[in-house]
């Protein structure tokens, strides 16, 4: 009897202790997390001064600046938003209200569950043969941007489908019932209720492509470029010009990759002053989505 | 035709009744074409696939024109970009094996047990905390867990080991470990979630504790899907570029000992890419052969994982 008092007591003390070892592994994330953010910093903070926002790079680590890899980054981001989320709506809204039930439509999802393994690089391999060459694109803008659209796509379908399947079947047979047509249906009722699922998966996709280098280095991201490309808002008549989607490009993250590549320590100041501003980019979009999760869910009840 | 509508004294013209039917066929016909438009989008998904695997035989192709297969898989050498060069992907392929298995001897065991952790033990309120602070780490992008990497983690494991090199394959596999973490934890977690509760109580019933119904029920019983995430974490580590081709050095190195610096394929494709090559030249296609031997690893693994799920399949 003691020796099996014992045991129980035994497997009781282990099972606490593993509520412990579960929750310092669950730590050991957060302190990197917060080692990361700190370690960014205390390196980068002395850097961030209006100057690096408005001047290009630089030989000299002090006059240094961003101002390339920003406006780099938002022109791409501005092609790939224009891409990826009318595109992966689109198809969300197509697979979960319209697809039958046949061969075509599994390889389709099978094919999406497939795309989130394979890795970034490949894309931008894909692209370099296809948009850069085989198009002729040129290692521009909209290669970059149509590139990371291709890769936040699924991204974008999944969090379509999702959000469309958490809107009941009565919302639908209601529109159906007052005669709306299947296109009507979806563009009044079930896309609008929709709308919070997709925004904070378009915005989530979205914090994915701005942080991603490998498939630009690949398409061929300049490390270092002194000019802006062309505006696209123009003095004289038509007003809006599309020279700047076949402009040379850098980004954000490529900035930081060539700058803490370098071997002087200064460079990787710089290098850890653009890792904070984009860290808090890809925060706070991450907050705005969570934000907008909490809120839609809590605003629609049925 | 005249339709008399009875009682309302209304009556309708043959024109109107024309205009109707055209009306309803134009509508006809605009619902078909925006639903032949968004089949087309999603078709795309398929389209991508295949521009992936197409593009990268064909430039293969042309690489294998020059370099035999024999050669590519038996020779320890790979010097592209030298004045002799050498065309043997072994020394990539440990590079990125190594790396790997470093990031997976990090990312299993702890994705492992925060997952049975979140599922098991942590009540509602720490769970709608803990998880989403998690799921941050895989929004961080990977050019700074690779900064990361070699200016925090590389100096901090040089105080316990000083012969490390500054460039190193530890550091950067233990990194992009981390950084996995929330893909195996929230995958297995979910599989954990599903297994019915009836199975979970069985457990408890018979008077396990929570550690052995989680090890003993919920893992064999989850397993399938947690297998699922053990693949995905595999193909990120495996495809994880920035990390690597920061922290990693870039110097192709044929070891199995993490101690060392090595380029992995996808540091090699980073670096050939930043130099200026000429398209079409052995060098500019040599990245694609390296991209397509990336694919076919996440590919043998994935089967061998959809082998291994069928095999531990448990179905209520």
């Amino acid at each position: 009897m003691i020796d099996v008092e014992n045991k129980v007591a035994r497997n009781k003390r282990f099972d606490g202790l593993f509520a412990i070892i579960g929750l310092l592994s669950t730590l050991i994330g957060m302190v990197t997390l917060a080692a990361l953010i700190l370690d960014l910093a205390t390196a980068g903070l002395a850097r961030l001064s209006p100057h690096f926002f408005t001047s290009f790079p630089s030989r000299f680590p002090a006059q240094a600046g961003i101002l390339s890899a920003w406006v780099g980054t938002c022109l791409i981001m501005l092609v790939t938003a224009a891409t990826a989320v009318p595109m992966g709506v689109a198809a969300g809204v197509y697979l979960e209200e319209y697809a039958p039930k046949n061969w075509l439509t599994a390889l389709i999802e099978i094919n999406i569950a497939n795309l989130a393994g394979v890795p970034s690089i490949v894309y931008g391999l894909m692209a370099l043969g296809l948009f850069v060459y085989q198009l002729k694109l040129g290692q521009s803008v909209l290669s970059a941007g149509l590139t990371l659209a291709l890769l936040i796509l699924p991204i974008v379908i999944v969090a379509t489908r999702e959000a469309i399947r958490a809107v009941p079947s009565s919302m639908r047979e209601a529109a159906y019932a007052l005669g709306a047509t299947k296109w009507q249906t979806t563009r009044d009722h079930t896309l609008p209720y929709s709308m919070g699922g997709v925004l904070t998966g378009v915005i989530i996709a979205l914090s994915r492509a701005i942080g991603e280098s490998a498939p630009l280095i690949t398409i061929g991201a300049l490390t270092f470029i002194a000019f802006l490309p062309d505006s696209p808002l123009k003095a004289e008549f038509p007003f809006i010009s599309f020279e700047w989607l076949f402009s040379p490009f850098s980004a954000m993250p490529i900035q930081m990759f060539n700058w803490v590549s370098r071997p002087q320590q200064e460079f990787h100041l710089n290098a850890a002053a653009t890792g904070l501003v984009l860290m808090v980019m890809t925060l706070m979009m991450n907050g705005i989505a969570i934000y907008f999760r909490y809120r839609f869910r809590k605003r629609i009840k049925w | 035709m005249e339709t008399n509508h009875a009682g309302t004294g209304y009556l309708r013209t043959q024109d109107q009744v024309r205009l109707l039917a055209t009306n309803k066929t134009i509508q006809k016909v605009r619902e078909r074409i925006i639903e032949f438009s968004m089949f087309l989008c999603a078709l795309s998904s398929v389209a991508i696939t295949l521009g992936i695997v197409g593009i990268l035989l064909f430039e293969s192709w042309n690489f294998f024109k020059h370099v035999s297969l024999f050669d590519f898989l038996t020779d320890t050498q790979w010097t592209v970009l030298f004045e002799n060069p050498r065309y043997g992907i072994m020394p990539l392929v440990t590079g990125t094996v190594v790396t790997s298995a470093v990031a997976l001897f990090v990312a299993l065991p702890l994705g492992t047990i925060i997952a049975i952790y979140l599922s098991e033990y942590a009540n509602n309120r720490v769970r709608e905390i803990l998880k989403p602070i998690l799921e941050l780490l895989s929004a961080v992008p990977t050019v700074v867990f690779g900064y990361f990497a070699l200016l925090f983690v590389t100096p901090l494991l040089q105080q316990v080991l000083p012969d490390l090199p500054g460039f190193n394959m530890l550091s950067a596999g233990i990194v992009i470990g981390i950084m996995i973490i929330p893909y195996v934890s929230s995958l297995s977690e979910d599989a954990m979630k599903a297994v019915p509760v009836n199975i979970r109580e069985g457990s408890y019933a018979m008077g396990a504790t929570r550690f052995q119904t989680a090890v003993r029920v919920l893992f064999p019983a989850a397993f399938s899907g947690i297998a699922s995430a053990y693949v995905l974490g595999f193909s990120r580590a495996v495809g994880e570029t920035m990390v690597v081709a920061i922290a990693a050095g870039q110097q192709p190195n044929l070891t199995l000992n993490p101690m060392e610096g090595a380029a992995t394929i996808t540091a090699f494709i980073v670096q050939v890419s930043l130099g200026d090559l000429p398209h079409g030249s052995i060098a500019y296609e040599s990245i694609f052969a390296a991209g397509l031997t990336l694919m076919c690893m996440t590919l043998l693994f994935n089967i061998g994982g959809y082998l291994l799920r069928k095999r531990f399949r448990e179905i209520y």
